[in-house]
């Protein structure tokens, strides 16, 4: 457990990092706004009500793998695995769900698999010591290879409609997913805002050695960390099987670079200790904005990678300012 | 300088070999004895021209990953440049010129890496994965996600060309071997590749030019590249926009299987070709046994997982008994 004293500095960070954050999300917010207004300017279709869902729902997508994300990086670790882990759950789920088990069996597969790949991951960085990224990008080659292999070059599509509801569905007129990224985004500020855990991993992310030096256990927290990313894989694998209704070994990998990128744009330091989750959901909904202006201004996919590809890199550029911003004050 | 490179060579003469020689060795043995097919003449020559775009993307990596750097867009620049080859080529150009283009677009990469990570401080991993998107991208609208084919007859045959005996490719890839060697133990730049691992901020501080250094290390990976879409574009006589991506993994993998270390500027040369020649025999071995890429890569994980416990182990205990 963290003194006491600790405890009490790192909620003093607490509230002078509100303070800080408040701007930064309204930046964001703004920047949100005016993506929109672009879009609706160059695009009629984008206000009607379906595209806005449309693009509330790719967010949700791309928030619950971004959320898992964002709390490894904030551990000081990275996770280049999430897409590839969304894959294999999501294909494990399929088969589970098509062999006639019921659908509640395919859910508890994939966020099982999901898990336990991140325990894997955990393993990995903790008791091998190997560079997280390094570890998680041997495991998204792993996880890929064996969803490549349960597939063997098929799809398994066809969910009963009950399970379709938790991609599709609405609730009051709100489409499910979104009460799944709202329900995320609570349980993990709440998560790193008010419990020692959250503290402690900010802590661990800042300077791991001075953690360890105050007595968290750095090692049980990484893991829980890299569990929990796996866990969100899980779970944005249900919803993403129960959205396009089909599941193939090639479904995550376009998600891992807007989903790198949502978490940056959200202003989560790639240094570690430095960011929140609710940052988290503005860059994954300008993600999505971008991914569906894309398709709106009907700029054809083979530009996707790269388009991906150039605000990737002016997200690292968002933090690298960040970074020279806080070096300044700090 | 001289004191401490002396120092260093003894180090690295008196440091144990990394556990993928004997793992290594096994693999090979079991191989030729178990695995139909794997001993004929026609099989090894084969395993040969396999190895030989592999190792060229291993070289450099060998020295980026010294650097505490790492280059995930290897092989999507290698699949861009192999496209701009075969482009050109296509469109008539001779193969000095397509070559020429084709060194020019890698060079171009591995600076822009190189920039990102030196001068900006960037992770690596992350700048490599934006312009791995952007390379893969760039490789899909040229080719609007078709192979590039049609490129006459010079290109396959420079690829099968024999020199004294040994395959033109394989020559290439010994020669990229040679001159990487030169460069990282007779040449300043390879004093830099060691002296930037191992704390690029005393470096900076004593004023010398590490950020040149820097961008010069991924630089040299992008120009090999390059050179290497000659052997890729070669080898089918057409180029395919995603064909290279992924090889980055069989390269990365190759280096750590022969013992690089990703923490201190610390790594030799021969254990990353023991692991490029470990990665081929065991991808071919599969092959031969009919399994299928997806598991061969899931078989490298694992084997990369061994060598990597039992190199920690041996150090744990060299640590105990020092």
């Amino acid at each position: 457990m963290m003194s006491g004293a600790a405890a009490v500095r790192l909620r003093g960070q607490w509230r002078h990092r509100l303070a800080g954050d408040a701007g930064a999300l309204a930046l964001r917010a703004a920047l949100i706004l005016l993506i929109g207004f672009l879009l609706a300017l160059a695009s009629d279709a984008f206000l009607s009500t379906a595209n806005v869902l449309n693009v509330l729902r790719q967010a949700s997508l791309i928030f619950l793998l971004a959320a898992g994300l964002t709390l490894v990086i904030l551990c000081g670790g990275f996770d280049l695995s999430v897409a590839a882990n969304l894959t294999l759950s999501a294909c494990l789920a399929a088969g589970v769900i098509k062999s006639g088990l019921p659908p509640w069996l395919g859910v508890a597969t994939a966020l099982a698999c999901g898990t336990a790949a991140g325990a894997v991951n955990g393993l990995a960085v903790t008791l091998l010591r190997l560079p997280p990224f390094l570890a998680t990008y041997a495991m998204l080659w792993i996880l890929q290879g064996l969803a490549f292999h349960y597939m063997g070059g098929q799809e398994i599509f066809g969910f009963p409609p009950g399970f379709r509801a938790l991609g599709t569905g609405f609730l009051f007129g709100v489409p499910v997913p979104v009460y799944l990224m709202a329900a995320v985004l609570v349980a993990a500020t709440v998560f790193l805002r008010a419990t020692n855990f959250g503290q402690e991993i900010y802590a661990i992310g800042a300077n791991p050695e001075a953690a360890r030096l105050s007595g968290i256990p750095v090692r049980r927290r990484q893991m829980l960390v890299y569990m929990l990313s796996g866990l969100m894989s899980g779970l944005a694998a249900v919803v993403f099987l129960a959205r396009v209704n089909a599941a193939d070994s090639g479904m995550g990998e376009p998600l891992l670079l807007p989903v790198i990128a949502a978490v940056l744009i959200g202003g989560t330091s790639l240094f570690g200790g430095v960011g929140s989750v609710m940052g988290t959901v503005l860059g994954a909904i300008i993600l999505a904005l971008v991914i569906n202006g894309m398709n709106l201004l009907d700029i054809r996919a083979q530009w996707q990678p790269l388009v991906v590809g150039v605000v990737l890199l002016a997200a690292v550029m968002v933090d690298l300012v960040g970074r020279g911003r806080r070096e300044r004050i700090g | 300088m001289p004191v401490s490179a002396s120092s260093r060579s003894v180090e690295r003469l008196a440091r144990p070999l990394p556990a993928i020689l004997p793992i290594g060795l096994l693999l090979v043995a079991g191989a030729f004895f178990a695995v139909n097919g794997f001993a004929s003449a026609r099989n090894l020559a084969n395993l040969g021209l396999q190895a030989s775009i592999l190792l060229m993307l291993a070289m450099p990596m060998t020295l980026i990953i010294m650097s505490e750097g790492l280059d995930l867009s290897a092989g999507a620049v290698l699949s861009l440049c192999s496209v701009v080859m075969a482009e050109s080529l296509a469109g008539g150009h001779g193969i000095a010129s397509a070559l020429a283009a084709s060194i020019a677009v890698g060079l171009a990469f591995g600076v822009a890496n190189g920039a990102m990570v030196s001068l900006l401080a960037l992770p690596p991993f992350v700048v490599t994965l934006g312009t791995l998107g952007i390379a893969e991208g760039a490789s899909l609208v040229l080719t609007e996600g078709n192979a590039v084919s049609g490129l006459g007859s010079g290109i396959a045959t420079l690829y099968a060309l024999d020199v004294f005996g040994v395959p033109f490719p394989l020559l290439v890839a010994l020669a990229t071997w040679l001159a990487t060697y030169l460069l990282l133990h007779y040449t300043r730049f390879g004093t830099y590749v060691f002296a930037i691992g191992g704390n690029r901020d005393a470096l900076v501080l004593a004023g010398a030019p590490a950020w040149a250094y820097h961008i010069a290390i991924y630089a040299f990976g992008g120009l090999v590249s390059g050179v290497a879409a000659l052997l890729l574009t070669g080898r089918m006589n057409a180029a395919h926009p995603t064909v290279a991506i992924g090889m980055e993994f069989d390269a990365i993998a190759a280096v750590v299987l022969g013992g690089t270390s990703f923490e201190r500027g610390d790594g030799r040369l021969l254990g990353t070709v023991l692991g490029v020649a470990t990665i081929t025999v065991l991808r071919n071995a599969l092959d031969l046994l009919g399994v299928e890429s997806s598991l061969q890569v899931v078989s490298i994980g694992a084997l990369i997982l061994l060598v990597i416990v039992i190199d920690s182990l041996r150090k744990s205990r060299r640590v105990q008994t020092a």
